[in-house]
């Protein structure tokens, strides 16, 4: 495959390893140390893409992240999105399409939009696509303006990492500047961390022919980098973008790892003592009509790809400029054998030094671009005086423009420093410095190396800005952001419709959004701004720079931290019993795993939750209770702590007693509801609900830490110090026996929310008297060590009981047929005590407790309130599902109230219910209507108990 | 990312504490307090444009709760209880 546009040597390629890659399905060749870009040039491409809005063709347009027109995606191991092809490394094998076409983009039907582009302006789709909403539009509407889609698989081999590292100097950029920062540095001892976003050190002095002190530029970047090599103190790394300046001096780096198969991406999180920015500049565009056609390019991306990759990229050359910058340019570019036709530069006067650099190609001074003719390819520009007039073609297959430099501020305003417009350059650099950093070399305004090394040549910098090319006659679109195909009228029609914050213009052109951020055109964007505003370009402004500098992968940002292993499942040593025995796991808050439900072979959920609520009811069950939260208070202080903490009062209890308890927080609402129990003067033992163990205790230690800080309270969490077995059901006393115990087990002895401590099974056991079934349990409480002897003890000694073990399936309906409350069911947010039918738990002796008082001032107010009932739908057999409203009559109208829970009740032999309903209270007896969209079913309201209603049961 | 200064593990990444909100008014006297003194201390919370006292939680380090000043403009730590530096 012959690469027609290679040249016969030079570039920083390995012509010895030839490599084959296929785009939109073609196989071409390229060489190691290529890009995507490169190589497409040297083989000739020249529509690699189509446009975003009006699906232009377009070809490659710069040579770096700066990158607007040419976006692929890679297929195979490589997969991934929207990669600008000048930042994509060639490899063997490498497959990529471009994105935003359909067939291909030599040949688009998108294309078609390009017809009716003048009715698809700036800010058409919020216009148009609002009736009845932008939802119903919005799917097709993303489809047809396609970036590419995520890949469907994640890579086979390899993954992402993260890595901490702390430093005294990061330096972002190995370019002169940054060499040299990091030369210093690292000689002065200090720990260094370079990182450069390219596979090789040397910023633009890669792609320009220039010496320091008479000798190649390159030779000096290949000594500092050698001797940074031998410094221990120094980490350099190339392929590592720093992108991400984060508040206290944090900088994310990206770093790619193209010589590792297991390795993928790795990301660094470093904070630094201080940060050097020698970030560079990125050359900016013209504005003139039809600026986006295939075969125009930045002119520094044509000395790049000549220098750097060997490649001329066409011969019949035009450069268009308002700065010195396009002269080497030139000069290099006829160096390598092109036809430099001519200099078109809209500067009436050129200085010498730029002149001498061109002595054999025609300057046209104060001379501009107006036109371009070809569709698929430039073929010949119009060349018009800056003050108007007919002009001429000039015949072309490439078009180089520049128009001016801005220093590479991503960073430098992502820390928060300030920028200031710099009238000689015409661009914004570096001001004052917010955090502890400072920018170097042409990221600090100094473009030209001379400024940046002792004894560096260069052109002396000189440009007269030109934000847009405004020629009267000027026919066919001037595209300020190629990427986003935002053009000046499009600014401009901004503006007219009030739109004159340069945040507002770019969110209503989409002007500067994008991957590539708008790094070419953003500043003309601002130019336009000013012009037409009639102010400066400082006091248009930038828009705010945000992170990321260039994309990042989302496997980059997450590292190893994904499913379990960024948020682990906690288990209790029952866990393998439960899989063993067919248990359904489910999640039961805070990562617990827990069994759902131990269906039997051919069962469904319904009848094996039947089978475990009947065996607890009538016989005896047992559930694995450990995750519930659980923390041991000791201190001279704590009965006045949970006086406080509560909403009743804990300090009468005697040692041995427990007492059930609600926790509001200040505002009234309730936290947690759990057990305390009293297990001796000082130490006291109080248990949360799973889901909230976290809050609880962060809670309590905030008001120790933050409130109370003399009282005497220490707190341990020992929710996984022990576990649990809790046996329920009416047999439950007969299962203690039979497993052995030295605790005297009669009611009287051992009463309901008590304790006991003794030996179970011949082990150290503590025995609470709690039950969330409504059923006489006794929760036997162990080590973790011995839990799983305990559980093998208790099925063996349950089994002529019929002992079965319990899911939360089955937990809940056992639960909601006591009228047991659930937070996040009953205890939404809204409810208080009172409206639970607790209000027996809100404590009328206490002065003060959390809550106490915003419950009174709400229940001052006289407004209505939800309150917990029960519901027996009058269909014993129709389901409400949870959560379903009950509305007046069921009528179309406001709702009061909610369905709660609703589960089958093998007691009752029905569905049963709970809901928060408006004045429930006083409701009982009546009907209310739960409102489905099918249909309204009318449920009789009762007392929320559906089983032993007095409580016999739990306390026999 | 910020790097809050705890004064029993010295300086620590933002990711292992947990935010505890601006420091409000103290707790007026519930029974003392008139309804819209007691409204305002639970809902008005300080929201300067400047340093504010907060308070965060080391929750994945020492587990105790550090109260700082911060700089709401510019995110600088401007007073933290003494410990190691």
């Amino acid at each position: 495959m012959a690469q027609s546009n290679r040249l016969a040597a030079g570039g920083r390629i390995d012509r010895s390893r030839p490599l084959t890659f296929r785009f939109n399905g073609k196989p071409y060749q390229g060489y190691d140390g290529d890009t995507l870009a490169s190589a497409l040039l040297a083989n000739g491409v020249r529509v690699t893409a189509r446009s975003f809005k009006y699906h232009r063709p377009r070809g490659i347009v710069g040579h770096g992240p700066e990158e607007p027109a040419t976006l692929v995606e890679l297929d195979g191991e490589d997969a991934s999105g929207n990669r600008p092809a000048t930042t994509v490394p060639l490899r063997e094998g490498l497959s990529a399409r471009s994105v935003n076409c359909w067939p291909s983009p030599e040949f688009d039907l998108g294309g078609i939009n390009q017809l009716f582009s003048r009715f698809i302006p700036a800010g058409f789709y919020y216009k148009t696509f609002k009736w009845p909403n932008w939802h119903l539009f919005e799917p097709s509407i993303r489809k047809a303006a396609g970036l590419a889609a995520a890949p469907k698989y994640a890579p086979s081999c390899g993954y992402f990492e993260a890595r901490h590292a702390h430093t005294d100097v990061l330096i972002a950029g190995a370019g002169p500047a940054g060499l040299l920062a990091a030369l210093e540095a690292g000689r002065a001892g200090k720990r260094v961390f370079l990182a450069d976003e390219g596979p090789e050190a040397g910023g633009g002095l890669l792609n320009r022919n220039l010496t320091i002190k008479g000798q190649p530029a390159m030779n000096w970047v290949a000594d500092a980098v050698a001797e940074l090599q031998g410094m221990a103190n120094v980490t350099h790394l190339q392929n590592a973008t720093v992108w991400a300046y984060r508040e206290h001096n944090m900088l994310i780096v990206n770093q790619r790892m193209p010589e590792q198969n297991s390795l993928l991406e790795r990301s660094w999180r470093i904070r630094a003592a201080e940060v050097v920015l020698a970030t560079g500049a990125t050359e900016r565009a013209m504005v003139f009509a039809d600026n986006d056609r295939p075969g125009i390019m930045l002119a520094t991306s044509l000395q790049a790809y000549v220098n750097h990759w060997g490649v001329l990229p066409g011969q019949q050359v035009v450069l268009f400029t308002n700065n010195n910058s396009a002269y080497p340019v030139a000069a290099d570019l006829a160096g390598a054998g092109a036809l430099v036709v001519a200099i078109l530069d809209s500067r009436v006067h050129v200085p010498d030094a730029a002149m001498k650099l061109v002595p054999d190609i025609p300057v046209h001074a104060g001379t501009v671009v107006a036109g371009v003719k070809g569709h698929k390819q430039v073929r010949a520009v119009r060349a018009v005086p800056l003050g108007g007039g007919a002009g001429a073609w000039i015949t072309c297959d490439l078009l180089g423009h520049s128009g001016g430099w801005n220093p590479t501020v991503h960073l430098w305003s992502q820390s928060r420093s300030s920028l200031k417009f710099d009238e000689t350059l015409a661009a914004f650099v570096p001001d004052s410095a917010a955090q502890r950093c400072r920018a170097v070399g042409a990221a600090a305004g100094n473009l030209t190396l001379d400024q940046i090394i002792e004894g560096g040549e260069d052109l002396p910098y000189a440009i007269d800005p030109l934000w847009r090319v405004e020629i009267a006659d000027q026919k066919g679109k001037a595209f300020l952001d190629i990427q986003n195909d935002v053009t000046v009228s499009d600014v401009y029609l901004a503006l007219r419709e009030g739109y004159d914050n340069v945040e507002h213009v770019k969110r209503y052109t989409t002007g500067g959004m994008g991957l590539d951020q708008g790094k070419t055109g953003n500043i003309n964007i601002i130019g336009t701004v000013a012009m037409q505003k009639g102010i400066s370009l400082q006091d248009v402004g930038t828009t705010t720079f945000r992170s990321p500098y260039t994309p990042v992968s989302f496997g980059a940002i997450g590292g190893l931290r994904e499913e379990t292993v960024l948020f682990p499942y906690r288990h209790t040593p029952v866990t393998q019993w439960n899989k063993d025995n067919g248990a359904v796991m489910y999640e039961a808050g805070a990562r617990w795993r827990r069994p759902g439900y131990f269906p039997k072979p051919g069962e469904g959920l319904q009848e094996a939750v039947n089978r475990e609520c009947r065996a607890v009811r009538e016989g005896v069950g047992v559930y694995d209770g450990s995750p519930l939260g659980t923390f041991e208070l000791k201190g001279r202080d704590v009965p006045k702590f949970l006086d406080f903490l509560y909403s009743n009062v804990m300090s009468s209890l005697k040692p041995g007693d427990g007492r059930y308890g609600l926790m509001l927080s200040d505002d009234g609402l309730i936290l947690d509801d759990g057990v305390a129990f009293r297990l001796d003067e000082h130490r006291w033992l109080i248990s949360t609900s799973t889901g909230h163990a976290d809050a609880v205790n962060q809670h309590m230690k905030k008001l120790l830490q933050t409130e109370f800080p003399g009282w005497q309270v220490m707190i341990t969490t020992v929710t996984s110090q022990w576990n649990n077995a809790t046996i329920c059901g009416p047999r439950a006393r007969d299962v203690m026996q039979a497993l052995g115990t030295d605790i005297n087990l009669s009611p009287k002895a051992f009463p309901f929310m008590s304790f006991r401590d003794g030996t179970v099974a011949g082990l150290p056991a503590r025995v609470v008297r709690v039950s969330f079934t409504g059923e006489l349990s006794f929760e036997v409480n162990v080590a973790p060590r011995h839990m799983a002897t305990l559980w093998d003890k208790v099925m063996e000694a349950g089994e002529p009981f019929g002992i079965l073990p319990v899911g939360s399936e089955a937990s809940h309906v056992l639960r909601v047929e006591k009228g047991f409350l659930s937070l996040g069911h009953e205890v939404d947010g809204t409810v208080d005590a009172y409206d639970l039918g607790m209000g027996w738990a809100m404590s009328q002796k206490k002065p003060d407790y959390l809550g106490k008082r915003s419950v009174q001032l709400r229940r001052q107010s006289g407004h209505p309130r939800r309150a917990l009932v029960g519901v027996l739908p009058e269909d014993p057999n129709r389901q409400i599902p949870e959560g379903a409203p009950l509305t007046p009559g069921g009528r179309r109208e406001a709702t009061e109230g909610l369905i709660t829970a609703c589960v089958w009740s093998v007691m009752n032999d029905r569905w049963v219910g709970l809901a928060l309903l408006e004045n429930g209270h006083a409701r009982q007896g009546e009907t209310a209507h739960v409102r489905l969209k099918d249909g309204v079913i009318p449920v009789r309201v009762t007392k929320p108990v559906f089983h032993d209603p007095d409580g016999k049961l739990l306390r026999s | 990312m910020m790097l809050i200064p705890c004064p029993f593990c010295g300086k620590r990444n933002e990711s292992e504490f947990i935010f505890g909100g601006p420091v409000g008014a103290d707790r007026p006297d519930p029974n003392a307090a008139s309804d819209a003194e007691w409204v305002e201390y639970l809902t008005v919370v300080p929201n300067p444009l400047g340093p504010v006292q907060e308070r965060w939680w080391h929750a994945r380090g020492c587990g105790e709760w550090v109260t700082i000043w911060r700089d709401t403009r510019t995110h600088d730590i401007v007073r933290a209880p003494d410990g190691p530096k």
